[in-house]
Formats: structure tokens, sequence, C-alpha cells
């Protein structure tokens, strides 16, 4: 190789570094400063006895703010909450969506739209759908209990009163089955004619065709779909705060970490140390769905 | 000789599978279509019900037992768009006599008020618009660049690089808030425009990478290869070959991160104060005082809501590549 016809090739690749470079180096340093920095300083403080209303500086008192809070009863209440509401909310989505996407795998005319509309409720604002159930399920002025058959006033639940977390429940269902049951139907349209056609010949009943080709080959997206909720349901805040505003029984580890950090005492120190126990299970569940992701993306 | 070929006239594009001929078949289809559209009928219901909200009166919408007929009016809009003041009876009169008055006016005066002044709700949907808007187009401007980094060129310790941008994504926005809401007192950009124009930007910013990066993925680089050689740069390859394949891919991204921006709660709850608060937390706060006006709510809802439903129809394509982060492509 000559001198010459290796140089362009080099020159090339220098720019394309510069090139690199240019095109990742503001996302990554906006990301740094937005989400490690502030991570870094919380990291700090949940080990610190601080306050942003006040004006002392932050004292260290090491673990304390930990030991504090796996000692508490409320926060193991507010965890066992969430915990529920997830359970509960995650698995009615599962089955809802799934069936939903079975009864939609075949296509027929206006399927697509009936489809499209369906999806319009996990578009919306999660505070707005809140605010308005709220509407809806009042036992005198809102319209599911009249839908559900209740004639009398007087007998028809008052469901965010009686059943509050089951009411959040059934508002996450209905806005994020269809979530649920996007992500099947991509699993499903996804499932080769052949196998079927294979079980057809074969006399295989429809029972035995769902349980070894359906179940098994859109399992991948249906584990994905259990965990992306399963996250959601932790971070959960917005629709929370729209229906209860948080009332007891309602209070999940979101609303509870609000109102330690931006209400009342204002405990920064304690609720960054909360933060923290938040942060390390969604992390942990994070790191299962990619690696959930990684498989289906290799399959 | 006469008959040649027995060849199908029109070009055969789908088969029909063996199991799916006959009656039976056919009339389980028909239930199934039956069925789904008495879910979607089910799903959409809390979604008229806002609708029509949003045009009952007063009474209208805290009847009980709920009422589905009723006369339509636009009070609710009304009393969501302006601040009105209530009327002494003889002043109501005066009013009455008064031939000024344009229509607002009239709703509000049936009510027995008069308009002093616009509400808090237009700036608030204003500045929704105004940090969406420009968080949108800075994550995705910076989106794209990354992406494309990423798609075309082996970078040393890239899937960590992805894997980082995709974690920020799943942080719970509570957690991240309190050492935002320090470092933004100190800063001054607390209750700004800019700040949360920064903090949107850098929350899409993840979404925005992820989801470009395959759109990015499925443009053959064989023709920036082809330009390169003809004496392109990296830069104007880029420019003139890669950005016009990735149209479709930018308009979707765009979307999405408009909408995530567009209906973000709890930053704007916990950053923001009366100068540059969107419009989620304001529709709660409605609820606090005094009687409920619901048919403001529905109506500030309806209004909030109109965008999102346009473009769910307009993206129904990317739907599920939009809400799995770029993950997952087929449907």
């Amino acid at each position: 190789m000559s001198q010459t016809t290796m140089q362009g090739p080099t020159r090339r690749h220098l720019s394309d570094r510069r090139v690199i470079q240019l095109f990742i180096v503001p996302t990554m340093l906006l990301l740094i400063l937005m989400n490690i920095f502030p991570l870094i300083y919380s990291l700090y403080l949940s080990f610190t006895e601080y306050s942003i209303i006040s004006t002392t500086a932050p004292e260290w008192v090491g673990l304390q703010n930990y030991r504090d809070i796996l000692s508490d009863e409320r926060f193991w209440e507010n965890f066992a909450i969430t915990g529920r509401y997830a359970l509960y909310s995650v698995s009615l989505q599962m089955i809802v969506g799934f069936g939903m996407a079975m009864l939609l795998k075949e296509k027929f005319r206006g399927s697509g739209l009936l489809t499209t509309l369906i999806l319009v409720p996990m578009m919306v604002s999660p505070v707005v759908v809140g605010v308005f159930w709220r509407n809806i399920f009042n036992p005198s002025i809102g319209i599911l209990n009249p839908l559900l058959g209740y004639q009398n006033l007087e007998t028809s639940p008052e469901w965010l009163v009686e059943y509050p977390l089951y009411s959040i429940v059934i508002v996450d269902v209905w806005m994020w089955s269809p979530f649920v049951m996007l992500l099947a139907l991509a699993g499903l349209s996804a499932i080769p004619d052949y196998l079927y056609e294979a079980a057809a010949i074969d006399r295989a009943s429809s029972w035995f065709q769902f349980w070894r080709i359906t179940l098994p080959q859109v399992m991948p997206l249906l584990i994905i779909a259990v965990l992306f909720r399963t996250i959601e349901a932790f971070k959960q805040f917005d629709l929370v705060m729209g229906l209860t505003g948080g009332r007891p029984g309602t209070e999940t580890v979101s609303v509870r970490l609000y109102r330690e950090a931006l209400q009342g005492q204002f405990e920064t120190g304690s609720s960054s140390a909360l933060a923290y126990i938040v942060l390390v299970i969604i992390i942990a569940i994070s790191n299962l769905y990619i690696r959930a992701l990684n498989r289906v993306r290799e399959a | 000789m006469a008959q040649v070929s027995k060849a199908p006239r029109s070009p055969v594009l789908h088969s029909t599978r063996v199991d799916k001929v006959g009656f039976g078949p056919r009339l389980a289809l028909r239930l199934r279509a039956s069925l789904v559209i008495i879910l979607t009928i089910i799903m959409l219901i809390p979604v008229v019900w806002m609708g029509m909200t949003a045009f009952k009166s007063r009474p209208d919408a805290v009847a009980a037992p709920a009422k589905v007929i009723f006369e339509p009016t636009l009070e609710g809009f009304v009393s969501l768009l302006t601040t009105r003041r209530q009327l002494l009876p003889d002043e109501a009169e005066e009013y009455r006599q008064r031939d000024d008055l344009n229509f607002a006016d009239e709703i509000a005066l049936k009510r027995g008020q008069a308009i002093i002044g616009p509400s808090q709700f237009p700036k608030q949907l204003l500045n929704s618009l105004i940090i969406a808007g420009v968080s949108t187009i800075f994550s995705v401007g910076f989106g794209v660049l990354a992406a494309y980094a990423f798609s075309r060129f082996k970078i040393p310790g890239e899937d960590d690089m992805l894997f980082f941008i995709l974690s920020t994504r799943m942080l719970p926005p509570v957690v991240v808030t309190v050492p935002v809401f320090l470092m933004y007192r100190e800063l001054g950009l607390y209750d700004t425009h800019f700040g949360l124009i920064l903090l949107y930007t850098a929350f899409n910013l993840s979404f925005s990478v992820w989801l470009m990066k395959g759109f990015m993925d499925e443009i053959p680089s064989e023709y920036e290869e082809a330009a390169l050689v003809d004496g392109y740069t990296r830069l104007q390859a880029f420019r003139k070959i890669v950005l016009p394949q990735a149209v479709t891919g930018i308009a979707a991204t765009t979307v999405f991160s408009f909408i995530f921006a567009w209906n973000e709660y709890a930053f704007a709850l916990m950053l923001t104060g009366d100068t540059a608060r969107t419009a989620p937390p304001s529709i709660p706060s409605r609820i606090g005082t005094g009687g409920v006006e619901w048919a403001a709510i529905a109506a500030g809802s309806l209004v909030f809501l109109i965008p999102v439903i346009i473009v769910t129809f307009a993206l129904r394509r990317h739907l599920l590549r939009g809400v799995t982060f770029g993950a997952i492509r087929k449907g």
C-alpha cells in the first residue's frame, strides 16, 4: 500500500470521529446534567438530616434515614399498597389486553379503525383521566353505577370511598389494557400461518393450538408487557393524585414520596432516602425488562 | 391450441388458510367482530361521557341520576376561559337591559354572573404549548443526531451508553425532583419556561434516541456510502441523504415526544408556580374550590384531549413503536 491510498480513509475516519462526538456529546451532557447529577446529589442528601425550607445546612446522619424508613410501619404500608396495586392492575391488564388481542387478531372490515379507537385511552393525560373518572365514579352524578344497573342512589356503592384501591385499578386497567393489546397483537401477527395450518391438518383442537402454538409464541412480548406495566405501576403518581389525591388506602410510594419531599415538613433528607429505595426496586425491574427485550430482539 | 393457460386474471395477493373456509369460521368471525364493537364502545364511554359533560349546563352536569339527554350549552367553556363575578339581582337586571353583550356574556348572565376577565386556563394552555413545543424540537434534534451516530458507527461502549440513555427514562419523576428542585432554586430556574423545557428535553431525549435509532437502522447505509465515495462529506451526506429518508421517523418521534411533554404532570406540579404552570396540574386544582364545576373541568379536559386524539389517528401505524421506545417494530 502506498502512502497516498492510506491517507484518504484515515482522514475521513478522523472526521467521522468528530462527527460522532458532535452528535452524541450534547445528548450525553444533557442527560448527565439532568439525571446523573441529581442522582448523586440526592444520594448525598439521603445520608443527611435536611429540609429545603430550613436555613440550616445538611447534617450528616449516616444510615439513620434508611433505618427510620425500614422500621416505619406506614412506609411498609405504602409499599404493600403499591405492590397490591401493581399485582391487581398488571394481571387484569394482561387478561383484558390479551383477550382483546385474541379477538382482534383476525382482520375483519373495520378492525383497523376499532383497534385505533381502543387505543385512545392510553394517549390521554393520566391526571386528566384521574380527575374525570372521579365524576364517573361519583355515586350521584356519575355514569358508572347506572350503567352497572344500580337504580337506587342509597344502595349504590361509593367507589372512591369504599373501594379506593380497586377504583384506581379499574381506571388503570381501562387506560392501559390497550397497551398490552397492542403488544400482544404484534406478537400474534408474527406467528407464521403454517404452524396453524400444520396443526389443522393434524386435526389438533383449537384448545391445543392455543396452548402449544399461540401462547408460547406471544410469551416474550407478554413478559415485556408485564415488566413495562410493573415499572409504570411503581412510578404511578398522576393517576392516583387525580383520582383520590392519595387518600388513605391509596397512598402509593410515589405519593408518599411527594408528600414527604414537597409538602408538610419538606423532609428532604429522608425523602431522598425513600427515593433511593424506590429507585433500587425500579432498577431491578428495569434490568429484567431490558434482558427480556434483548431476548426478543435476538429471536 | 386455443387454451394456452388458465392463469388467473388478477394476481393472487393472499391465500386463504385451509382451516378458515366454510360456515363455522365465518360465523366465528362475525361473532368476534360484534364482541370487539361492544368492547370498543365500553372503552369509549368515559371519553364520550367527558365530551357530553363539557356541553352541559351546571344543573345538568350535577344532575342525579346522571343525565344522558340534555340541552347542549357552551357554559362549561365560558366558565373555563373566564373569571366571573356574581351579580346582585338588580345589577343583573340592569345587565339584561344592555345590548353590548357578546354571546359569552349572555351565557354567563344566565347564571347571574358578569365576566370580569380571562381565566388562567388560556395562559396555561399557551405555557403547555410553548414548553412542550420547544422541548420537543430540542429533544428530537439532539435525538436524531445521537441516533444517527449510534446507528452508523461502531462506538466503544455503545451498548452501555444506550442502556444508560434508556435507564434515565425509567426513573420515577418524583425521585429526580428534589435535587432538580434544589438545583433550580439555586440557578433561578424554578417556575420558568426554560427550566421545564430543559427538564422535558432531557426526559424525552432517551425516548427520541431509541425511537430514532430504530428508524435509522432501517435506512440502508449504501446511499450515504455512495455519496461519500462521490465526495460528499459526512455532514453533507447526513443532511442530503439520511435526513430526507428519516422524515417519517422524525415525524413520529416529534409527535410522541410532544404528547409526552403535553401530558406531563408530576414535574410541572412540583417545579412550577404561577408563571410557567402548564395545563395538566391546573385541572385537578379546579376541584378543590367550592362546588365542582364539572362542565368546566370536562371542557378543559376535552380541549386538552383533542390534539391527542388527532395524533392517535395520525400515528396509528407507529403507535406500537412509540409506546415501547422503538424497541418493537411490528404491528
